[in-house]
């Protein structure tokens, strides 16, 4: 335990060291704000000429939630698949490059204990990025009320696939030491994986079921509509472990060829 | 301390160690010596549980490095070939993090550091980023790392590459200073380091331990011949005809040719036959005069290059 506390405060603090960390930030709130803004103005338009055409508002207009939370979580899900690999590429690849990685290995931790601190560390990165977004609820919140459970459930709907994206870049990470190989791959799969719900309609029946299920985007709809099943967050953390327990394996393995 | 039995690493279909056996008691300080590409670093991997063997087990401090890793890990320092440190991180803030990780309890990890920090005079620059260090403030970080949490065994690859002279005089004081304190094994390509440093020698080649004997037995061993090396004031043929009288004396060479005559000459007589003063007294006695007298012994890098050789030509005739 002691460990992981040690190694997860090392990889995060060493996160923003680096001007990687500022570009992603930076990135992620202008890509979050353009689509804010667009959803925003949007909606403004819309329910402008909802009250123009003189139906009563409240009853049968789009309310704040389907016209901006939703829409801008789903817009925010897709900046998360193609930043996470900029957060997880370096984890093991820059360290097995720089050959600290040997130099870790060789102190008395566990493996798990590395991937875990790295894993948590990403994680920690992405859950600050993810609190950045709360602004643009707040901005909503000062024209009209929000509702928060279902402001909470797109959060944590967020949380959640997002860990399972930092996953597969862990794994993809302690699999190359080259960085760019290891970010271009992470994106590459998480794509696939977000895909394989829209491959459903395509796919037969039974077949489509299972695409469904294994989608990373198909579970987070879920989520962003206010809705918690234990079936989603159940999917989420088997994915996380499978990876994370991958990701040990090819610790283990490296031990043998490397 | 460490007990090496039939270790055996493979890397495909090249046999990166082959059969490597070799101990070293508790306080020994060990020379791991031999060409590039000899194997030295692969062992250490070993040695530091990094790497598994194809072949063959560890035992260090009475735990086997494959079922007991971390009680292993626990007892060594260990500084990888090439120093790998955390670029982004400063002297200071690394050795923390280490201290953390090798189980330094928290309260005392800050003393500790501090140790470590005046001991290997780490002080001046512990503030700034690794990456902006020279390689001799580098390496001395290396070694502090694998120093704290006081580990019994300290495993240092290649510890003096590229330094300049005086950081490898000051890298080579540290190592001297361990003599009893900890048990050494520093790998080096660099002959004078290890009969500078160490108390015994192992010599690898192409994956095999051609040699295991102390620094002092091994430089006697090849101590065969007595080679002299002395300036004598006089005509060259006149001193040539003088020593070729003195029994004993295998070769007269003129090493270095002077103007006024005081020429240096290398002389190689029997072995296990003394006549120095045979040898200054025929020089004397016949008007010769005789400027310096020297033994010259054969460098561990002619012993080195023989051993290797050796090897070499065996391979030659198998073939
Ligand atoms: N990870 C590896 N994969 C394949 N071959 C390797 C690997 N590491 C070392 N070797 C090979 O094993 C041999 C021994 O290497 P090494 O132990 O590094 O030698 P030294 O440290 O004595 O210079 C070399 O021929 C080297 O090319
Ligand atoms: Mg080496």
């Amino acid at each position: 335990m002691n460990n992981f506390v040690t190694l997860f405060k090392k990889e995060f603090f060493l996160f923003f060291t680096s001007p990687v960390a500022y570009a992603i930030i930076t990135i992620f709130m202008l890509m979050a704000g353009f689509f804010f803004y667009n959803i925003f103005a949007y909606y403004s338009v819309v329910s402008q000429q909802i009250a123009m055409q003189g139906i009563v508002s409240g009853s049968g207009g789009i309310n704040v939630t389907e016209g901006i939370l939703i829409p801008f979580h789903m817009n925010i899900s897709v900046v998360v698949l193609l930043l996470i690999p900029l957060i997880t590429m370096r984890s093991f690849s820059e360290e097995k490059k720089n050959g600290t990685f040997e130099l870790l290995m060789t102190y008395p931790i566990k493996d798990y204990e590395v991937v875990l601190g790295k894993f948590f560390a990403a994680f920690a990165f992405y859950g600050v990025l993810i609190t950045l977004t709360l602004i643009y609820p707040l901005i909503v919140s000062v024209y009209a009320s929000i509702e928060l459970p279902v402001l909470i459930s797109s959060l944590l709907g967020l949380l959640l696939m997002g860990a399972a994206f930092i996953a597969v870049g862990i794994l993809i990470s302690s699999l190359t030491e080259n960085q760019i190989i290891a970010g271009g791959l992470t994106f590459g799969v998480c794509l696939i994986f977000w895909l394989l719900g829209w491959m459903e309609t395509e796919a037969s029946p039974e077949i489509g079921t299972v695409l469904k299920h294994l989608s990373l985007i198909e579970h987070f709809q879920n989520f962003s509509k206010g809705t918690i099943n234990t079936k989603d967050i159940v999917y989420y953390f088997d994915f996380i472990i499978l990876m994370l327990f991958l990701t040990l394996r090819n610790l283990d393995s490296n031990k043998w060829r490397g | 301390m460490i007990r090496v039995s039939d270790l055996s690493k493979q890397y495909g279909a090249l046999k990166a160690i082959d059969q490597v056996n070799f101990h070293v008691e508790k306080g020994e300080i060990v020379g791991f010596l031999g060409p590039n590409g000899a194997g030295k670093s692969t062992t250490m991997k070993i040695l530091t549980c990094f790497t598994q063997p194809t072949s063959g087990s560890v035992n260090i401090a009475g735990f086997d490095a494959f079922n007991d890793s971390i009680e292993v890990r626990k007892r060594i320092g260990y500084l990888p070939e090439n120093t790998p440190l955390y670029e982004e991180m400063t002297p200071r803030s690394l050795l923390r993090f280490i201290a953390g990780l090798k189980g330094v309890p928290t309260k005392e990890q800050n003393k500790k550091v501090e140790e470590v920090i005046s001991l290997f005079g780490i002080a001046k620059f512990s503030g700034k980023l690794i990456k902006y260090i020279s390689k001799g403030q580098k390496q001395r970080v290396g070694i502090a790392q694998a120093m704290i949490g006081e580990p019994e065994i300290l495993i240092l690859d290649e510890p003096t590459v590229g330094l300049d002279p005086k950081q490898i005089h000051e890298i080579r004081d540290i190592i001297k200073n361990m003599q009893g304190k900890r048990t050494v094994i520093l790998s080096t390509h660099i002959l004078p380091e290890v009969s500078m440093t160490c108390q015994r020698i192992l010599i690898i080649n192409k994956g095999k331990i051609v040699t295991e004997e102390s620094t002092v037995n091994l430089m006697s061993r090849f101590h065969s011949h007595n080679i002299f090396e002395i300036e004598i004031d006089g005509d060259e043929k006149k001193v040539q005809s003088v020593l070729r009288d003195v029994k004993n004396i295998l070769r007269i060479d003129v090493k270095e040719k002077s103007n006024d005559q005081r020429n240096i000459y290398e002389i190689e007589t029997e072995k296990n036959i003394d006549n120095r003063r045979e040898i200054s007294h025929a020089v004397v006695h016949n008007g010769l005069g005789l400027l310096s007298f020297k033994t010259v012994s054969r460098s561990l890098e002619d012993i080195f290059l023989e051993l290797v050789t050796d090897e070499k030509e065996a391979e030659v005739k198998d073939e």
